[in-house]
C-alpha cells in the first residue's frame, strides 16, 4: 500500500497557543522555495500568508461554553479536488507519500484551485503571485543531514502539548493510524468525499460518575453507624481513639 | 464568492462574441440549405470583426486575472481533467476558426466558409460547455454546480450575440433585421426564464455543509471567536463581496431589469433603426455585467464557515 503521511491534531490537547503557526512561518519563509509574504505586519491591517493558522470557536451558549482551539491547514486529501481543476498541473499530489504540492514555477496564480477547496486551505501570495498551501514540510523530513528526531514538520515540533501527530496513516501501526483508531479520529467536511488525510481528534471530557453504592455503605445496609449514641462530654470522642 | 472583473468581463464578452458568430452563421446554413446566398458581404465582415472582438477582448480581460500571464500558455496542459484548461484549449480555437470563416467566405470560397463555419459551431459550442462547466463542476459551491449554469451561459450568451447581430444588421442588412430581432426576443425570452429558474433553486437551497461538519463538533450552536488572524487574509478577500446587503440587491434587480425587460422593450419597438437596436445591446450587455457580478457574489463558499469572526 502506498504512503500517505498526514497530521493528526488533537483538539482535547491543543491549547490555541499558536506555536504550531509561528513555527510553520518561520520555517517555510525562510526555504528555499522564497518567503510567505506579509504586508503591513506592524500595522493597523496586517495580511499574510499562512500554511496553518489556529482558530478558536465557542461551542454551546453560556453558561454550558466550551472553547475549541482549531488548528488548520491543508489536509492534504486523498481525492483532492483543487489537483484536477488546476489547468497547468502546478498542483500536484505526489504518489510516494501523498503530499498535496504546488509548483510555484508552474503556477499561473489562477486561483481555481483555491475554489476548489472546500477548506480555505490554499492562500495566493500577493507578491510572488502564485498558490501556497501547507506542504508538510517536505524540505525537512527527508533531511538526512537532520537528526531522524526532527524529520518531522515544524508545526509537530513546535507544539508544547504534543498535539499534532506525524505519520503514514496508510500504516495500520504508526502512531498516527493508531490514534485515529483508538480514539476516534474524524475527517473534516465528509460530505464531500474529499477523504482527508489528516484527521482530528475529539475533545473529551473526564467526567466523574458516582454510583448509589459508592455513597452507602455496601457492608452496612442497615446504616447502623448513625444510629450510635453520641459519647458523653468526658468520653473520648472518636477523634482521641484513632489507634482502632 | 468576490466578483471578479476580469473573469465578468471575460465570460460575458466571448458569450456574446460566440452569440454573434452563431447568428451569422445560422442565416448562412439557412441559405446553403434554401440554395440562395442572401447575406451581404460587409455585414458579413462586420459581424466577424465584431465577434472575433468581443471573443479578443475576454481573452484579454481574462489575462488580468492571472497572477503570472506570461506563463498562461502553461495552461492548456491539464485538458484530461480541467475545465478551465479545455476553456484555454477552446478558446483560441473558436477563434481561429471564425477568422477562416471569415477569410474563406471575404474570398468567396462559400462551400469552405461553410466547413469552416461548421467547426466553429462545434468550437463555439465546446467552449460554452467548458466555461459553464468551470463553475459548474465545482459541487460545494451548491449555487453553480447545476446544469442551469451551463445552460445559461449559452442561452444568455447566444441572447445578447443576437441582440447585437441585430443592431449590426440595422446598420449594413436591414433585410435582416426583423428575424434577428424575432430570434433576440426568443432566446432572450428563454435565457431569462433559465436565470429564473436558477434564481429559484438557489433561493431553496439548504447548505450542505455547516459549522459542525467544518470543525467537527457535533452542536448545534458553535460561534467563531478567532480565524487565526487580525487582519484579513486570502481568504477573506477572496471568498466574500464584501458589498452591503442594498448593493447586492440593486444588481439583482438591474439584472433583472437590463438582461430581457428593458431591451425587449426595445427591441419590440419595431424599430429598425442601428442606434436604437446598439442600445438594446449595450443595456443588455450591462445586465449581463449585473448579472454575472450577481453570479459570483451569490455563491457562497463553504470555507467561509471557517471566516466568520476577525478578532
Amino acid at each position: 500500500m502506498t504512503k500517505q503521511l498526514a497530521l493528526v491534531i488533537d483538539l482535547n490537547v491543543c491549547v490555541g497557543c499558536h506555536a504550531c503557526v509561528t513555527s510553520c512561518k518561520q520555517w517555510n519563509t525562510s526555504g528555499e522555495a522564497g518567503f510567505l509574504s506579509d504586508d503591513n505586519p506592524y500595522g493597523a491591517d496586517p495580511t499574510g500568508t499562512f500554511f496553518n493558522r489556529v482558530q478558536t470557536f465557542e461551542v454551546g451558549e453560556f453558561p454550558n461554553t466550551e472553547t475549541v482551539h482549531f488548528p488548520k491547514s491543508c489536509l492534504h486529501c486523498e481525492d483532492p479536488p483543487c489537483v484536477p481543476v488546476c489547468p497547468t498541473g502546478a498542483s500536484y499530489k505526489r504518489a510516494e507519500d501523498g503530499i498535496v504540492l504546488v509548483d510555484y514555477d508552474k503556477c499561473i496564480g489562477c486561483k481555481y484551485c483555491s475554489w476548489a477547496c472546500p477548506y480555505g486551505a490554499r492562500e495566493v501570495d500577493e507578491h510572488q503571485k502564485v498558490m501556497k498551501k501547507c506542504t508538510l514540510c517536505v524540505d525537512r523530513i527527508y533531511d538526512a543531514k537532520l537528526p531522524e528526531a526532527e524529520r518531522k514538520p515544524a508545526c509537530v515540533l513546535a507544539c508544547p502539548t504534543s498535539a499534532r501527530l506525524f505519520g503514514d496513516i496508510h500504516d495500520p501501526q504508526s502512531a498516527a493510524s493508531q490514534a485515529i483508531r483508538e480514539q476516534g479520529g474524524y475527517a473534516l467536511m465528509p460530505e464531500w468525499g474529499t477523504h482527508p488525510a489528516n484527521h482530528y481528534l475529539p475533545r473529551r471530557k473526564t467526567t466523574k460518575h458516582l454510583h448509589p453504592d459508592e455513597l452507602e455503605r455496601h457492608d452496612n445496609p442497615l446504616k447502623v453507624d448513625g444510629q450510635l449514641p453520641r459519647p458523653a462530654p468526658g468520653e473520648p470522642a472518636l477523634d482521641d481513639v484513632t489507634s482502632w | 464568492m468576490r466578483p471578479a472583473w476580469s473573469v465578468i468581463l471575460l465570460t460575458t464578452l466571448i458569450g456574446a462574441g460566440q452569440g454573434l458568430f452563431l447568428a451569422l452563421y445560422a442565416v448562412d446554413a439557412y441559405d446553403a440549405a434554401r440554395g440562395q446566398a442572401s447575406l451581404a458581404p460587409f455585414f458579413v465582415a462586420a459581424a466577424i470583426a465584431a465577434s472575433l472582438a468581443l471573443v479578443g477582448a475576454g481573452l484579454l480581460a481574462s489575462f488580468f486575472h492571472l497572477g503570472h500571464p506570461e506563463r498562461a500558455w502553461r495552461s492548456a496542459a491539464m485538458w484530461r481533467t480541467s475545465w478551465l484548461s479545455r476553456e484555454v484549449i477552446a478558446l483560441p480555437l473558436f477563434l481561429a476558426l471564425v477568422a477562416l470563416y471569415g477569410a474563406l467566405h471575404w474570398l468567396g470560397s462559400l462551400q469552405g466558409a461553410l466547413l469552416a463555419g461548421a467547426l466553429a459551431a462545434l468550437a463555439c459550442a465546446a467552449l460554452f460547455v467548458c466555461t459553464g462547466m468551470i463553475y459548474a463542476c465545482l459541487k460545494f459551491l451548491q449555487e453553480w454546480h447545476t446544469p442551469l449554469t451551463v445552460t445559461n451561459f449559452v442561452l444568455l450568451g447566444s441572447a445578447s450575440g443576437l441582440t447585437a447581430a441585430a443592431a449590426l444588421a440595422a446598420w449594413l442588412q436591414p433585410a435582416l433585421v426583423r428575424g434577428y430581432v424575432v430570434a433576440a426576443l426568443a432566446l432572450g425570452a428563454l435565457a431569462y426564464l433559465g436565470r429564473l429558474a436558477s434564481l429559484r433553486r438557489n433561493a431553496r437551497l439548504r447548505p450542505i455543509s455547516n459549522l459542525a461538519s467544518a470543525i467537527g463538533v457535533k452542536h448545534p450552536r458553535i460561534v467563531q471567536i478567532a480565524q487565526g488572524a487580525m487582519g484579513g487574509s486570502f481568504n477573506t478577500r477572496e471568498f466574500f463581496h464584501g458589498r452591503p446587503r442594498e448593493v447586492v440587491r440593486a444588481v439583482r434587480w438591474s439584472m433583472l431589469a437590463l438582461v430581457f425587460p428593458v431591451p425587449a422593450l426595445l427591441l419590440f419597438g419595431g424599430s429598425q433603426s442601428a442606434p436604437v437596436l446598439g442600445a438594446a445591446f449595450l443595456l443588455q450587455y450591462a445586465g449581463l455585467l449585473a448579472e454575472r457580478w450577481y453570479f459570483f457574489a451569490e455563491a457562497k463558499h463553504p470555507q467561509n464557515l471557517y471566516y466568520q469572526a476577525i478578532a
